[in-house]
């Protein structure tokens, strides 16, 4: 499958435009709201530590299912979001304009620095406090799935092909109706390629959001993520290896109960049919397909969703109406978005001037530009390690087979889990941790410059293949002449995933602990790390933002124009 | 004939240009459907013949001018008035049954009835057995029947037809629209009335009561042609040929081409011509085609097109191309070499090229200018984007980026200007 780019590439003619600054405008002062809200409701939540949880390895198939839940919930949002949001953004111009500048920056801020402003905010919010805090833990989560997920479906909608949008419309089927027979199963097959990576993504995080921590209020919830935590604090090699065990097994039943299912079930939805290719199969998929009580069982639900997707008997006449008060309703909300934008930039800048100074500003960034060193130097050695290795397996689809599932299972794993290797090594040699702790940030990431890389491979065409073979055009020649230009588009669009990931991971692998041991690297995520821990809500939203400024600047300076270089010149 | 289903009047399309003004696409359109009735739309690419069809389908708003159906005028999709497009436009995740369904269900129709009804229309149009297919499983004629049915089950007044056979090969093109004709004939299909675009000027006498002739640049109606044969009709009838005859007279007649500049007695090209996108290479197989035997250097165009097994909006573009060139010209629906045309046919490779350079740079100004812009600058060099702009203050977007796309294969055969697309430069520099 064609993989898809998770930043926003369609504005090429210019690098910034004034959307994009309000949308800066925007989560900047979302970020201060919600920071100033969790720093008065600070007090009375600090002691919520209940019965803590256990290592005892009989706990984990109820802590799996815990974390378990809460990941399906956060992807339902997720859904949810994805279908409003991107609907929203697709169909209508004037929402367009900030809606999808918006949500390229909501991707660069970090995910953890969510859970560092929002955990307090939403503590306060619910009625029972554990509650709260499983709230703060799936928005967490939420904010690990949701974004690229949006922008799958938004990119899909926006090429919907124009005959079969214009034959909907000839044949007056509603909104509603079209939405569901035309715009999400010709989304479906690319969205569900991006509930597969934002699955992934979100294991990497879940670790940091059940054993949330900011400042004095600490908050575990029972789930693999804090026994994780716990086993990590306790020093406890058998629990680590537990976790990793329980892990596996809960990817594996992901994969064949939800994935496998889903991917054979969206085959049907793919437009373009490319040839010689066998359908994805599941068993789950054959199994609920063919049963007869299944089939009872959903029976009534299906009449009613086709009911719901009747257009009422002719009311036709309204549409024309309708259309004209969106308009005068879009105009309205953008007063409001700008309204909004003026608050929050006053927001913001009490908020700078009360607590952060100019010198701040110049120690943050510089640790960005100390963790960006680091994504530059292992991006590029994860790319000379990965493509030649990706072109091996992609030209041979028997190793692409063995290959990738592996390779996706990889980049779920949790970088804390390396915490006890790591940080033994690294205090026995006496290694500088600068050096050192900065493979943790690539870890969950660089498998994705491996899934592209392969793809782009077994994409070449046979044909070309076969002359080069024809012209005897081997070693470096057919690298250079052949196979790296071949794969340059899908690599870039792996490098981009990866290195967004690798900021994103930056907080979570520049600082690691095992037991008593504490590591820390310099860089912005290690700063944000810190902050976190020390609940100084100004340092947090500083580091946040200049994280996501860095994320936003090379993205539009260095990925995007590489982007469009390599599909004009070598998309084949 | 009975009253009118449809009337379009004073119909009008621009878009905006980059520079301000507008671009028509559309102009002055006059037309209306009487009951029982196919009417044809011919045209060339770019006459503005689909874009009149989606204006009567309401799925675009005209920028002046109405369309008015049954008394009602249309600035929606109107119930009663359904599509069948040129490339099938099938859901390819709905089975055929489903697609055919679909529009019903949308009507909020009882599902027995929409049963019901979908498999008279699968019936009707020989899909029988195929109901639970997917559209990939068929071939292109078994997906244009699907079109068909889903745009008959809803029973509509008119039916919109967008070269509907445009997209399948010979033989099933011509089952497909003796089948539908048949049906149309014997009164078997729930419709009033058909409005056909079509380019193929043989599939417009043989299926349509009228023809209505489009120009391009901007569409507009340059004529009318009623086909009085009975039908069915016989390609071989003379009075069917001679109908042909005289739509590629009409066609190709000199006042309405949009080549067509000031008094010359040939179309010249002014910077605002939008030159037709034909490759050298077309062009010199064409000349030597024409110079040869049986041709001797003159044919008849409908003959030429028949022969040759191209279409009207293949062969214009070539002869458009000829005649700017001063290879050939038209003139009553024949088209005939001219004295450099014939020498151009003689000639091998790189005498040909000069010839080809010399003829570019006297009667193409665009060539010409491209050449001297690049002579004039002391690094021989200038960026694409430099004639662009110029050209877009003329021309839409997109017959901006076609001229350019044609002067620029034109003037790389013959070696009048290189090109270098990585960075977008024209340059003096042929690499050596």
């Amino acid at each position: 499958m064609r993989a898809f780019v998770p930043i926003s590439v369609s504005g090429w003619a210019r690098l910034f435009s004034r959307w994009d600054i309000l949308a800066v405008l925007l989560i900047l002062g979302l970020l201060v709201f919600l920071a100033e809200a969790s720093h008065n409701l600070f007090q009375p939540l600090a002691e919520l530590q209940r019965q803590p949880p256990s290592l005892d390895p009989r706990h984990l198939p109820e802590y799996a299912a815990r974390t378990t839940l809460r990941m399906l919930i956060a992807m339902v949002l997720s859904l949810v979001f994805t279908f409003t949001y991107a609907t929203v953004a697709a169909k209508s111009k004037s929402a367009e304009r900030l809606l999808v500048p918006l949500l390229d920056i909501l991707q660069s801020v970090p995910i953890l620095g969510f859970i560092s402003v929002t955990v307090v905010f939403f503590m306060a919010l619910a009625p029972g406090r554990v509650l709260g805090a499983e709230f703060a833990s799936i928005f967490a989560i939420f904010t690990s799935q949701a974004w690229n997920m949006a922008f799958s479906f938004y990119q899909s909608l926006r090429t919907v092909p124009t005959e079969l949008e214009e034959a909907s419309r000839n044949f007056r089927l509603s909104p509603w109706m079209s939405f569901w027979r035309l715009d999400v199963p010709f989304a479906m097959p690319q969205l569900i390629w991006n509930m597969m990576m934002s699955m992934s993504g979100s294991w990497f995080f879940v670790v940091a959001s059940e054993a949330i921590s900011v400042g004095n209020t600490t908050v575990t919830l029972p789930g693999i993520g804090s026994y994780i935590a716990l086993a990590i604090e306790h020093r406890d090699l058998a629990a680590v290896s537990w976790a990793i065990g329980t892990m596996l097994v809960v990817i594996l039943i992901y994969d064949q109960i939800l994935f496998r299912p889903l991917v054979a079930w969206a085959d049907r939805f793919r437009f373009e049919q490319e040839p010689g290719v066998a359908p994805p199969q599941s068993w789950v998929f054959d199994v609920l397909r063919r049963s007869r009580i299944i089939e009872r069982l959903t029976r009534p639900f299906a009449a009613l969703w086709r009911l719901s997707l009747r257009r009422p008997p002719d009311k036709a006449r309204l549409a024309e109406p309708a259309r004209r008060s969106i308009r005068g309703w879009a105009f309205q909300l953008s007063v409001i978005v700008f309204a909004l934008a003026a608050v929050a930039l006053w927001q913001v800048m009490r908020f700078a001037v009360e607590g952060i100074t100019l010198r701040d500003v110049g120690a943050t960034i510089l640790l960005g530009f100390a963790t960006l060193t680091r994504v530059v130097v292992l991006i590029a050695i994860a790319s000379l390690i990965w493509v030649p290795v990706g072109i091996w397996v992609g030209t041979r689809p028997r190793a692409a087979n063995l290959v990738q599932p592996v390779a996706q299972f990889l980049a779920a794993f949790p970088a804390n889990l390396l915490f006890p290797i790591v940080v033994s090594a690294i205090v026995a040699w006496k290694l500088n941790p600068n050096i050192w702790l900065s493979p943790l940030m690539i870890l969950g990431t660089q498998w994705y410059i491996l899934f592209n890389v392969i793809a782009g491979a077994a994409a070449i065409p046979a044909e070309l293949r076969s002359v080069a073979v024809n012209l005897r055009v081997r070693g470096w020649l057919w690298w250079r002449r052949v196979a790296l230009p071949a794969v340059l588009p899908y690599y870039v669009t792996g490098a981009i995933t990866a290195s967004g990931g690798s900021w994103n991971a930056s907080i979570v692998a520049e600082v690691a602990s095992w037991g008593d041991e504490h590591l820390q690297a310099d860089g912005l995520g290690a700063y944000i790390a810190q902050q976190t821990d020390a609940g100084d809500f100004h340092r947090i939203v500083l580091g946040i933002a200049v994280m996501s400024l860095f994320v936003v600047v090379i993205n539009r300076l260095f990925w995007r124009p590489l982007y469009h270089y390599a599909e004009r010149k070598f998309r084949l | 004939m009975g009253a009118a289903l449809l009337d379009v009047h004073a119909l009008r399309q621009s878009f905006p240009r980059a520079d301000g003004g507008e671009h028509l696409v559309l102009d002055g359109v006059e037309l209306s459907l009487a009951q029982g009735q196919i009417v044809g739309l011919l045209g060339r690419t770019g006459s503005g013949k689909s874009t009149l069809l989606r204006l009567i389908a309401g799925l675009a708003q005209p920028s002046g001018g109405t369309v008015t159906y049954l008394g009602e005028p249309v600035n929606a999709p109107a119930p009663g008035i359904a599509m069948v497009f040129q490339s099938f436009a099938l859901f390819p995740w709905l089975s055929v049954l489903e697609n055919v369904q679909l529009g019903l269900e949308a009507l909020g129709l009882p599902e027995q009835e929409i049963r019901k009804r979908a498999l008279a229309a699968i019936d009707l149009i020989g899909l029988d057995g195929y109901e639970s297919a997917y559209p990939r499983e068929l071939s292109g004629g078994m997906r244009q029947r699907v079109g068909f049915a889903r745009a008959l089950v809803v029973h509509p007044n008119i039916l919109l037809m967008d070269e509907p056979f445009s997209a399948l090969d010979v033989l099933t093109a011509e089952t497909l629209r003796t089948d539908f004709l048949e049906l149309w004939g014997e009164g078997k299909l729930p419709i009033k009335g058909v409005i056909l675009v079509t380019h193929n000027i043989e599939e417009a006498v043989l299926m349509c009561d009228r023809i209505l002739l489009f120009s391009t640049n901007p569409g507009r109606i340059i004529s009318e042609i009623a086909v009085d044969l009975k039908q069915p009709r016989n390609r071989l009838d003379p009075r069917f040929r001679d109908l042909v005859e005289k739509i590629y007279v009409a066609m190709t007649a000199r006042t309405p081409t949009p080549l067509q500049i000031g008094t010359t007695a040939l179309p010249t090209a002014t910077m605002n011509t939008v030159l037709p996108r034909v490759s050298a290479n077309r062009l010199a197989g064409f000349v030597e085609t024409l110079a040869a035997a049986p041709y001797n250097g003159r044919a008849d165009l409908p003959v030429l097109a028949d022969e040759l097994h191209m279409e009207m909006d293949e062969l214009f573009p070539v002869s458009d191309a000829l005649q700017l060139l001063r290879f050939a010209e038209i003139e009553g629906g024949d088209i005939k070499l001219t004295e450099v045309g014939r020498q151009f046919a003689e000639l091998a490779t790189d005498d040909r090229k000069r010839l080809f350079q010399r003829q570019l740079l006297a009667y193409v100004p665009l060539a010409a200018h491209i050449r001297h812009v690049l002579q004039e600058r002391a690094n021989h060099t200038a960026p694409k984007s430099r004639f662009f702009d110029e050209l877009e203050d003329h021309m839409s977007t997109e017959d901006a980026d076609l001229t350019l796309r044609s002067v620029t294969a034109w003037g790389r055969y013959a070696e009048v200007f290189a090109y270098d697309d990585d960075s977008g430069t024209f340059s003096l520099e042929n690499p050596t």
